[in-house]
């Protein structure tokens, strides 16, 4: 069995975000790309199955819509661990268009998979794109996922519900969209990763066309916070106050 | 043309973000002079779906069999786009938490409709349909148009206030022609805490970092959360290190939440756990250190130490409450 990770190429997460153009356009000036966060995560989760000889996965591609600047991210993923990985040749404009893309690759898939995709991206925040894809490959799909196991050709999701958790078993194909638990810290890529990563088979495919439903028109910034209102550590009381009169939040 | 609203329940009870979602639904089916349609799931009495009509929902259809208890995301799917076709609505709302971000993206593919997850407010305009959301985890903000006609919304949680509008609308049961055979989420086991307050629905939060020292030190921190009613939560290398479940992890990575109230103690604020806890109302920072960033975040600030902080604000929350 194959699991396929869908990759996003986004700004570090201590990026101090602006923007240019009038405000039309995130200022990607002096940008640390990273894979994001959960997409990490899910190839984390991806690698530690695959390690386990009891599982049948014998197989790890990551896939990105991106442009030729998303390929240091993408060996970043080889170096991980990934077998290959598939770039669609594209400037990624909306969550719609995106999955399209991945689901036009992935449908002729002939192997039994499962695809992996982050709860959300860090930069624009869709929490959309797994869940699009497994609606376009007419796919199960399982979200809120914190930790997926495998035993044989069964696998067990815990899907997280609002004070605890479902206990989901699922057989490939489908769609598992993943979150903080999947795995605990994203793993580090060794030396011997990134020498090996140069070698790995990544493969640019040409998009296809497709129209986006919807389009960004302007950013802006957060308004400045007034400055915090300091209390003497000696009176508490003052700030109960202040949360009762002022605040009135109590 | 309608609006029409998912509004879940768990249990057979609405929250409150479901009434804030629907007072969403009335102000944009204003502004589209046209009327809003609930779509409720799974077994609710009567009783609790007339409530929907304090906040001006115009028609309710109710899906009663108890088949549907199990979300399938694949079935419900079909199931709320068969009924946006059968209604004739253009726009969808969804809660911006796990149901509705399993199921707005299906949505949105299958009806070819434009999709903006937790959106903050009302749309600037409804032609060009133009709606506003968070991006990088709170540091911006889009303005977006959607293209298409119809679209797909969810809606962030606390970020639209509750509107009143008594209606007395119909119910309709309706029975979509789904077996079980179509369902291929198989739920073997739900394991549940019941009576404890759940993190992203709590009003007041009271949350604990690393300057809490040790997983020992959290008695106060309980016991503040409790006077207070609130839920606790901790920040990410205090779930890290087990100290606390990772449920209560908040932060960008972990859980989002915008309650009215966030006090964190021994939080420093890196900018990974502003990012969970910016929406919130008001925040409230205690730290030992003066310069933490966490302070820049937060409304109110107390420089000084945990263990001597907490046991007085304890005190001073008995006391408020039994004046009150």
């Amino acid at each position: 069995m194959k699991i396929i990770v869908c990759l996003g190429n986004v700004p570090d997460t201590t990026t101090k975000i602006k923007f240019t153009d009038d405000n039309k356009k995130f200022d990607s000036d002096g940008v640390q790309w990273v894979i994001n966060p959960w997409d990490e995560l899910a190839l984390t989760r991806a690698m530690e199955l695959k390690e386990d000889s009891n599982n049948s996965v014998n197989e790890i591609t990551v896939i990105t819509v991106g442009t030729l600047g998303t390929e240091p991210t993408i060996r970043k993923a080889l170096a991980i661990g990934a077998d290959n990985a598939v770039r669609i040749d594209a400037e990624p404009i909306d969550s719609y268009f995106v999955a399209f893309q991945l689901a036009e690759y992935l449908k002729n898939e002939e192997e039994d998979y499962i695809v992996f995709a982050g709860i959300e991206s860090s930069d624009y925040n869709g929490s959309a794109v797994g869940s699009m894809l497994a609606e376009f490959l007419n796919l199960s799909s399982i979200s809120a996922v914190s930790s997926l196991e495998m035993q044989g050709d069964q696998i067990k999701i815990f899907r997280e519900i609002d004070g605890g958790h479902e206990v989901v078993s699922m057989s490939a194909p489908f769609v598992t969209v993943v979150q903080k638990g999947i795995a605990i810290d994203p793993r580090i890529p060794a030396m011997r990763g990134i020498m090996m990563a140069r070698k790995k088979p990544l493969n640019v495919v040409a998009a296809v066309e497709c129209a986006p439903l919807t389009e960004m028109l302007s950013f802006e910034l957060p308004q400045p916070k007034p400055p915090c209102k300091m209390i003497d550590a000696d009176n508490a009381k003052e700030l109960i106050d202040l949360l009762q009169n002022e605040a009135k939040i109590l | 043309m309608a609006v029409l609203v998912y509004t879940e329940n768990w249990d057979g009870r609405f929250k409150k973000s479901t009434y804030e979602l629907v007072s969403y639904a009335k102000a944009i089916s204003d502004m589209m002079e046209t009327t809003v349609v609930a779509l409720s799931i799974g077994p609710v009495e009567d009783k609790e779906l007339e409530k929907l009509g304090d906040y001006g929902v115009d028609k309710i259809i109710k899906i009663s069999d108890d088949l549907y208890s199990v979300l399938d995301n694949q079935v419900y799917t079909r199931v709320i786009a068969d009924v946006a076709e059968n209604e004739d609505a253009n726009v969808i709302l969804l809660s911006h938490n796990n149901t509705g971000k399993a199921l707005a993206p299906r949505l949105s593919v299958r009806l070819k409709a434009g999709l903006v997850t937790a959106v903050i407010k009302v749309p600037s305009s409804v032609e060009p349909f133009t709606v506003c959301k968070k991006v990088f985890s709170g540091k911006g903000f889009v303005h977006l148009v959607v293209l298409s006609e119809k679209k797909v919304l969810t809606l962030s949680k606390n970020s639209f206030e509750l509107v009143e509008k008594k209606t007395k609308p119909g119910i309709e049961e309706y029975s979509p022609d789904f077996t079980l055979g179509d369902f291929k989420t198989r739920v073997e086991k739900v394991d549940k805490q019941t009576g404890k307050l759940i993190l992203t629905d709590a009003e007041l939060v009271v949350s604990g970092g690393r300057g809490m020292k040790s997983p020992d030190n959290w008695g106060p921190i309980e016991e503040l959360a409790d006077l207070l009613g609130a839920a606790t939560a901790c920040s990410r290398p205090v779930s890290d290190e087990g100290w606390r479940p990772h449920e209560e992890h908040t932060g960008q990575t972990g859980k989002v939440i915008a309650p009215n109230l966030y006090i964190a103690v021994g939080i420093s604020g890196a900018i990974q756990h502003l990012a969970g806890i910016s929406s919130s109302k008001c925040i409230v920072a205690i730290n030992t250190d003066p310069d933490a960033p966490i302070f820049e975040a937060a409304d109110y600030g107390i420089v000084g130490d945990a263990h001597k902080v907490l046991p007085e604000l304890i005190t001073a929350v008995k006391e408020y409450k039994s004046e009150n």
